[in-house]
């Protein structure tokens, strides 16, 4: 910089170089808000996870002991609870696949002069509480609801059989309730795509599955890849589902936490488990995005 | 007929998926009209009470107050901190960008839990009580990647030109900035600062973990669940998605206009 500065003093450089401090000035409240309240936390999160209760055993007391074995502890205590919240979020991801996408493909292409109407309309949950849909799901699904009643009345379900309380409401939940955020990206790089491409495929002779196959498809894979990491990486840390739809044979890593944290008042086993969480995210996040072969995700 | 159905198949299939995406909603809105006993589950008959009393169950408006105060508090502070690292990223090359889009990327990336569980780890090892600053304070934190990702693209879309015609036509950086730049980019801005209200207002994970005694609505309505949600959370909600629904249509109304002309 100094050197250009010398070497040509005059007007191109100057305001490059004003408006570089500027970007300065614009980038550092904002950042140097996430890094005291989102970086910080995680670097403290980390020095906790690694504590042990005090000698003096008074509640919430911690000293700093560097007992790495707390991962290992929090891990093999609670490996149940991790891998159903992986699986979970897993299928939860592949039933919201299956169903945005085609909802998707109907909304950019065969949709008319409702495509603003059906948008709105999967943007509607973002305008009803999160909390009392998944009640609303309680309800539908429960010992008193339609569904069960329906089906007790036609004698596929036994008089004491349930819908909540099992697996099955939970992913169900996950999937209702991450469901936008699959559908919107998809439905984004769908409209993109320029219909000349299509016509061009049949032109040259490629039937309707070839030419979705080799052109539709990939172009939406940035879509795919963004709608999957928003409801995978939502779903893999929720206990909300879990507690509302479940039962506890269904909980999840977030219930875990979330009950060590406030039940049983024991914040390393808690830091351990969300470390965990996060890494194992992280490293599928990672791999899955050199798989998929895209690099621009924000 | 099998032709008309493997043609429609597809719309059939979408109009489903929005059944399923609207029915819990019907059923929010219906309830809401429920004579409803303690539990509010089963439909026991018309009235409309509940949209009558709104405030009646105790705590009800109070946490509802707080859900507005944090929305707009970090609304305002979350759209104004991310616009600006917003403009920086889409118009200045600086040093440094890479980290800053990874510290932008991360939160999203975090699951809610965690941000909650390290927040307060951080705020009970520093003594500072948990309460409504803490809620605000964690919420424009999580609103700021929103609304940097929302108002970049849009930024981004902005042809240069227009920009440099203001400033051929002698208006000063800021003349231009005011006048052409900041009216362009205001409907992400507009959008950005619409999402981080919807986040913030809906959040229930990181709130319950930084609110200490302080409610807010989806505090109210998770502590309700125990012992029976009221309807008058239902007339909350109902008003709510009414609201919503309707600033949406405006905004299209508008946009259509605008494009008119």
């Amino acid at each position: 910089m100094a050197i250009a500065h010398v070497s040509a003093p005059d007007a191109p450089i100057a305001p490059e170089k004003k408006s570089k401090k500027f970007a300065y000035i614009l980038l550092a409240p904002g950042l140097l808000w996430l890094l005291i309240f989102f970086a910080f936390p995680l670097i403290n999160l980390a020095e906790t996870s690694t504590k042990t209760p005090a000698p003096t055993f008074e509640t919430g007391e911690f000293v700093q002991t560097f007992r790495f074995m707390n991962f290992l502890d929090a891990f093999v205590d609670n490996q149940e609870q991790f891998y159903r919240s992986f699986i979970y979020a897993l299928l939860a991801t592949l039933l919201a696949l299956a169903i945005a996408y085609p909802l998707a493909y109907a909304m950019a292409f065969r949709a008319g002069a409702w495509k603003n109407f059906l948008l709105i309309m999967v943007i509607a949950p973002f305008f009803t509480s999160f909390l009392l849909r998944t009640l609303a799901w309680k309800q539908i699904l429960g010992a008193e609801g339609p569904v069960v009643s329906t089906l007790q009345f036609i004698g596929l379900m036994s008089p004491d059989g349930t819908i909540t309380a099992t697996a099955f409401s939970v992913i169900m939940g996950l999937t209702y309730n991450f469901l936008p955020f699959m559908t919107l990206p998809i439905y984004a790089s769908l409209d993109r795509i320029d219909y000349r491409l299509l016509e061009a495929s049949g032109d040259l002779y490629a039937n309707g599955a070839t030419t979705f196959r080799r052109v539709t498809l990939p172009l939406s894979m940035p879509g795919v890849v963004a709608g999957t990491l928003l409801t995978f990486i939502p779903a893999s840390g929720d206990y909300i589902n879990a507690q509302l739809l479940g039962n506890p044979d269904n909980y999840m890593i977030g219930n875990v936490i979330n009950s060590r944290f406030f039940r049983v008042v024991d914040y390393p086993t808690a830091a351990s488990l969300s470390f965990l969480l996060m890494a194992t995210i992280l490293i599928v996040v990672v791999i899955y995005i050199r798989r998929a072969g895209t690099d621009e995700l924000v | 007929m099998t032709r008309w159905l493997s043609k429609n198949l597809i719309r059939i299939y979408a109009g489903l998926a929005i059944v399923y995406i609207l029915l819990p909603i019907f059923y929010t809105i219906a309830f809401s009209f429920n004579d409803a006993d303690k539990r509010n589950i089963v439909w026991r008959g018309f009235t409309t009470d509940a949209w009558l009393n709104p405030c009646e169950p105790i705590g009800i408006c109070e946490a509802l107050g707080n859900s507005f105060k944090v929305g707009l508090t970090a609304t305002f502070f979350a759209t104004i901190l991310g616009t600006m690292i917003a403009f920086a990223l889409g118009r200045y090359n600086f040093k440094g960008r890479s980290t800053t889009n990874l510290l932008i990327f991360l939160p999203m990336a975090t699951p809610e839990v965690v941000l909650g569980a390290s927040l307060l780890s951080m705020f009970i090892n520093m003594g500072v009580g948990a309460g409504l600053m803490t809620v605000i304070i964690a919420h424009i934190m999580f609103c700021i990647s929103f609304v940097v990702v929302t108002v970049k693209a849009r930024v981004a879309s902005l042809d240069p030109k227009l920009e440099e015609a203001a400033r051929d036509l002698y208006a000063n950086e800021w003349e231009t900035f005011r006048r052409v730049t900041l009216p362009l980019v205001a409907p992400g801005i507009a959008a950005a600062a619409l999402l981080s209200f919807s986040l913030s207002f809906d959040d229930f994970i990181i709130t319950n973990f930084n609110s200490g005694s302080v409610n807010t609505f989806p505090e109210y309505v998770w502590t309700a669940s125990l012992r029976g949600v009221p309807p008058q959370a239902n007339v909350i909600g109902t008003v709510m998605f009414i609201v919503a629904l309707a600033a949406v249509f405006a905004g299209q109304v508008v946009g259509k206009r605008k494009g008119k002309k």
